[in-house]
């Protein structure tokens, strides 16, 4: 089949080959590599279909290949530009051996264990062709909601104990309900798509992965709340996913699933991506209903809640990303079957993300109860720099710093939150034992000046303080009475704040302290410290 | 990116921007972006243009302006350089990136005097399992260390 004739054809037909077109592959060079792959079918050196797919989410392995083979799709990876005529000539095109060489993707186990719901589709299909949704099951929980009236909807939904995967876990049947039960003619549907907590990227990698899910969602919630308009906000950190996610609107409209009369039925629902600039606060829900109408991203005080006076003082469903890719599935398959998935209140699925210092960082889906341990330790294989984990942060910014002490905890809501920590988005950050934890407790605060949108005190003034008060313990500037300081501090900031950016910002500063009280006692390293502040608010070096 | 244009010039580009989101609901983040990714930046002169049109007041339009990291208030170098240095890339030391541009001569939230480089700071990229993320002029990059921070900053990556 190596044909080296310039005007020759490979000896058989063409050969279907993948290489994700995700961002973060994208950032390891996988379009070099889909580059060179086409240069060699272009040269008629190989008979190469090459298809961009999403990524299968094991992303110590991007640029991941993977080649359609009668026995399965094989993979190959981490491939390089410079590997691509070797592995071509090697014989890559019917699954042959090579260094590189995986296995079927299917079969490989860090894969295969898990238990892809929400993520069924990504990698697996190319994002923007309508036909490969169809053909993988997209809009059966469309076309299900469709044949219901929108009341049985949300009571699916509220049955199968979805809650919302931003980070509160409030269930999303019973924000629904409350929209469905308002009179008002016009209604909207947000998706919260302003991902924003380091260490999360599972929203990214589903619009880019698999636009038409979210779009499918979004239909769903419209159908069951009775609204007519949708807006997808997405931080402008995401370029890629903004582009796949207009281009997919686009396709969709074509098909008939946006617009009027929807799959012929009698739902009208248009959507529209609004892109963020650059707020952390816009996370928050009404922050970035606020954005939305074209004003700075202020929290509201609730109530009034969206739920009853949301998006231009109208009824709006807020739900993230993923809550609303989940909940096509929900649809197709009833609630039930959602429902016997994971432990306690925590129903279904969640999408942990591993991500920081650690080997093998990416997706993994899986009912919840599974523990930190098994997360960081199985999947994740431990650090990267091949240093003990001392420490990970989980649920993002405002997420909890736990020591190994606590790996064993299960992976729930309930069962984090008794443990003075939050699952949040399921995002999780390793550290390894070179980490300074009074450096991290100080950003924590540092982030939440910067990122605070001022509308409350303990937030806006809490938080300078707090780096103060910090940089005065680790000094040793009235150790005790700075302590307890620091305790008050974030007492206030806990009860005293709008929203969760500073009534969370304690949780990350208060774990540092209770499990790292040693990393307080001043000369590790605050001094070589980088500001965060760009402006020059603060001079450097102020410890 | 000519923006040493007349004021004209910039209340006609305002002014067909808006024009172009007539139709669609709280419009100022579109057409703010859609006036940045003309000119630039957002230039003073475009504000009072802007509040006219939407029928808000300057102080609305300026505090919208000022309050999103994204907009800028004067242009940007000829290459944009944004270094992540959120939890889970200080993880893998983004903090040597930033030490790094500093040693460099370059200061972060600042263009370079030749106007060649902006090196600015950003809170997560979405890229967290293959830190340390940078983006330059809109492409990102993984796995960067000094070394390769160096190639991108010279523009030779």
């Amino acid at each position: 089949m190596n044909n080296s004739s310039p005007f020759g054809t490979a000896s058989h037909s063409a050969v279907t080959v993948y290489v994700p077109r995700d961002s973060a592959a994208r950032s390891v060079g996988a379009d070099e590599v889909a580059d060179a792959l086409q240069r060699a079918a272009t040269r008629g050196d190989f008979a190469i279909d090459v298809v961009r797919n999403g990524s299968r989410g094991m992303l110590w392995l991007e640029p991941m290949v993977e080649v359609v083979t009668p026995q399965g799709r094989v993979g190959y990876g981490p491939v390089t530009p410079e590997d691509v005529d070797g592995l071509l000539a090697a014989g890559i095109l019917d699954g042959a051996d090579h260094p590189l060489r995986l296995g079927l993707v299917d079969e490989l186990p860090w894969l295969a264990r898990q238990n892809r719901v929400t993520f069924a589709r990504v990698g697996v299909t190319d994002p923007l062709s309508p036909e490969d949704y169809v053909e993988h099951g997209g809009l059966k929980g469309l076309r299900a909601a469709l044949e219901m009236a929108p009341a049985d909807v949300v009571a699916e939904v509220t049955e199968s104990g979805l809650r919302g995967r931003g980070g509160a876990g409030f269930p999303a049947g019973i924000k629904w309900k409350t929209v469905l039960d308002c009179a008002d003619e016009l209604k909207f549907v947000c998706c919260n798509a302003d991902e924003g907590d380091s260490g999360t990227f599972a929203d990214r990698m589903v619009m880019e992965g698999d636009p038409f899910l979210l779009i499918e969602g979004m239909t769903i919630a419209a159908h069951a709340v009775g609204a007519s308009e949708g807006y997808l906000y997405i931080r402008s950190e995401y370029p890629d996913a903004v582009a796949t996610m207009r281009e997919a609107i686009e396709l969709a409209r074509e098909q008939g699933w946006l617009g009027e009369n929807i799959l012929g039925s009698g739902l009208h629902f248009d959507l529209h991506v609004r892109v963020g600039a650059g707020a952390y606060i816009c996370g928050e829900e009404t922050s970035m209903l606020e954005s939305l109408e074209g004003k700075r991203g202020m929290v509201r005080a609730k109530p009034p809640i969206p739920a009853i006076e949301g998006l231009f003082g109208k009824p709006t469903v807020v739900n993230n990303v993923l809550t609303l890719t989940t909940v096509p599935v929900v649809l197709a398959d009833g609630a039930k079957a959602y429902q016997d998935l994971g432990v306690g209140r925590s129903r279904g699925t969640q999408v942990f993300q591993l991500g920081g210092n650690i080997a093998r960082g990416g997706i993994v889906e899986t009912a919840f109860g599974i523990t930190l341990r098994e997360l960081i330790e199985e999947y994740g294989g431990g650090t990267l720099t091949g240093r003990p984990v001392r420490t990970v942060q989980v649920g993002g910014p405002l997420g909890a710093y736990l020591p190994q002490a606590q790996f064993d905890l299960p992976m729930d809501y309930e069962a984090f939150a008794e443990a003075g920590a939050m699952l949040g988005h399921g995002g999780i950050v390793v550290f390894d034992d070179t980490v300074d934890m009074a450096a991290q407790a100080r950003f924590a605060m540092e982030f939440c000046a910067e990122e605070s949108c001022g509308k409350c005190t303990p937030c806006r003034v809490g938080a300078v303080r707090g780096v103060e008060v910090i940089d005065r313990i680790v000094a040793s500037t009235h150790r005790d009475e700075n302590l307890a300081l620091l305790e008050d501090l974030c007492d206030l900031m806990t009860e005293g704040s709008l929203c969760a950016m500073g009534g969370l910002t304690p949780m990350p500063v208060r774990s540092a302290l209770t499990h790292f009280p040693d990393d307080f006692l001043g000369g590790r390293r605050l001094l070589e410290i980088q500001p965060v502040t760009a402006t020059g608010m603060r001079t450097e070096g102020t410890a | 990116m000519t923006t040493s244009g007349s004021d004209v010039t910039v209340e006609s580009v305002v002014r067909r921007v808006v024009a172009d989101h007539r139709d669609q609901r709280g419009a100022l983040l579109p057409v703010l972006h859609a006036v940045q990714a003309e000119l630039g930046h957002v230039p003073q002169e475009a504000i009072p243009v802007l509040a006219d049109e939407l029928n808000l007041s300057r102080a609305d339009v300026h505090g919208v302006v000022t309050f999103y990291h994204d907009f800028r208030r004067e242009p940007a170098g000829r290459t944009t350089v944004r270094i992540c240095r959120a939890e889970a890339c200080q993880a893998l030391g983004a903090d040597r990136l930033v030490s790094y541009a500093r040693e460099a001569g370059l200061t972060l939230g600042e263009t370079t005097a030749d106007g060649s480089v902006t090196v600015e700071q950003v809170f997560c990229l979405g890229n967290c399992a293959l830190g340390p993320s940078v983006e330059a002029n809109g492409r990102l990059y993984g796995r960067v260390g000094p070394a390769r921070l160096g190639s991108i900053l010279n523009g030779t990556v």
